[in-house]
């Protein structure tokens, strides 16, 4: 019996682990605020479907490799590490891309190189090096959990927007048509469907965002 | 144990490797025939879209549709060992077109017979491939898809779409002056023409390149398809002579 008095425990979801998973959503967005990740929230956002995979495999590449990194942390040697990073996320990647090609082909012919290019995705090799690497496991998995959500989240807004006005549909299913729109003159707009307007959606979240969140605001 | 040490450095980074690779490993394989199910779905649903089948059951579909799959070598049908669906048109084009051996998809739907032929080419960055389903002369285009690898999104890749692709049917593979499709730039109003895409010259010159190539190992078979087709049409003419005299009788 040691008289060493425990640590008082930490629980699962106490308030700094909460905040680690909800913190990356509005003050601390790997998109909106650190503006990680852009390249491919333009490239797949023309559909919702495309998008909502993308977002779930970031999601899970980003958790899964911040618990692995960190369950490793201490034994990785300092010279090596940004490699042992490469090598964990490239292999979770292609797994992703494994199952994907297996399961849901069609959209994986969509995501096309894309998914290949999560290993490319900063948010990921940021949250590690960053986060997983001086940190417990559990926090990881909150943190990984909470940037690959916050990721796919503007995905998924940016996309609901540019099929919705862009292909009047959403998830392929006509709701412009089905409203009767198109009857008294609506007609879509080609350009939503282009990169540029992905951009200009992005935009308008940041700013939507920094009009409701005074911190985030610079001061001149 | 020092962490940073020069052995230590090695021997992590060689277990990592070692273990990272059989696990990719083990998941490619056991995903292997997941993904195969899903290559021969698409190559089916192609086939199937160019004789204007669409659907959600490709499989039966295909059963239902496609009555034949012959193996054709220098315009003729041969015994092969390999099945005519699992011919790589890859390899196939790679060789000389006497030497080729290439499947030939016979559809049946509601009494009338398609063509259904694969062709592969170049096109500015990569491969492109498609399927063109001729009528029952062997002649006519009932419909035409095309699909590419990589090439320039709003341009060479608006082969894949309905704008190009939709010129085919009617078009004639045959005449006396030329054998194949005319990709061209401006007016494509005869029977062997459709129009090229704009800036997309190199592309629409492979999918041209393309359909002549791969016709030449189908000529002979399509010639006597062709001429097959004409003979019901001679034979008609007695038996309506007869009829009509049976009634002046």
């Amino acid at each position: 019996m040691s008289n060493e008095q425990k640590p008082a425990q930490e629980g699962l979801f106490s308030k700094k682990n909460r905040r680690l998973l909800i913190d990356p959503m509005n003050a601390n967005n790997p998109v909106t605020v650190q503006v990680l990740g852009i390249c491919s929230a333009l490239a797949i956002t023309v559909k919702l479907k495309p998008a909502i995979v993308m977002g779930l495999s970031v999601i899970v590449v980003t958790t899964m490799a911040n618990l692995i990194t960190s369950l490793m942390r201490n034994m990785i040697p300092n010279r090596i590490r940004i490699i042992v990073q490469l090598v964990v996320v490239a292999a979770l990647v292609i797994l992703v891309d494994q199952v994907l090609k297996a399961f849901v082909y069609d959209v994986s012919k969509q995501l096309s190189v894309f998914v290949g290019l999560i290993i490319t995705n900063c948010i990921i090799m940021g949250r590690i090096e960053a986060f997983s690497l001086g940190n417990t496991p559990w926090k990881s998995v909150l943190d990984g959990l909470g940037n690959g959500a916050a990721y796919g989240g503007i995905l998924i807004i940016v996309a609901f927007f540019r099929e919705l006005l862009g292909n009047g549909t959403l998830l392929d299913y006509p709701v412009v048509e089905w409203m009767g729109l198109y009857d008294v003159g609506y007609k879509n707009n080609g350009m939503m469907l282009l990169p540029p307007m992905a951009l200009i959606v992005v935009a308008m979240i940041i700013w939507v965002q920094r009009a409701k969140t005074p911190s985030l605001i610079e001061k001149d | 144990m020092n962490i940073n040490s020069n052995k230590y450095t090695y021997v992590f980074a060689v277990v990592m490797v070692v273990l990272v690779a059989t696990l990719l490993s083990i998941a490619a394989t056991s995903l292997k025939p997941f993904q195969d199910k899903n290559v021969e779905l698409e190559k089916k649903s192609d086939i199937l879209r160019s004789i204007g089948i669409e659907g959600e059951d490709v499989e039966s579909l295909f059963d239902q549709y496609i009555q034949e799959q012959l193996v054709i070598q220098n315009g003729e049908a041969i015994e092969s060992e390999i099945t005519a669906f699992d011919i790589d048109m890859a390899s196939a084009v790679a060789l000389a077109a006497d030497k080729r051996q290439v499947p030939l998809f016979k559809a049946a739907v509601e009494g009338n017979t398609y063509y259904v032929l694969p062709v592969r080419g170049k096109g500015l960055w990569g491969p492109i491939w498609g399927y063109v389903a001729l009528k029952g002369d062997g002649n006519t285009i009932l419909g035409a898809t095309f699909g590419h690898k990589t090439e320039t999104p709003g341009l060479g890749a608006e082969i894949a779409t309905p704008i190009f692709q939709d010129q085919f049917p009617g078009k004639k593979l045959f005449t006396t002056t030329y054998e194949g499709i005319e990709v061209r730039k401006g007016d494509a109003s005869g029977d062997q023409q459709v129009d090229g895409i704009s800036g997309g010259t190199i592309t629409s010159v492979g999918v041209q390149d393309m359909i002549s190539d791969c016709l030449k190992p189908y000529k002979p078979y399509l010639m006597s398809i062709a001429d097959a087709a004409l003979v019901p049409a001679v034979q008609l003419a007695p038996i309506v002579d007869s009829t009509l005299i049976t009634a002046a009788l």
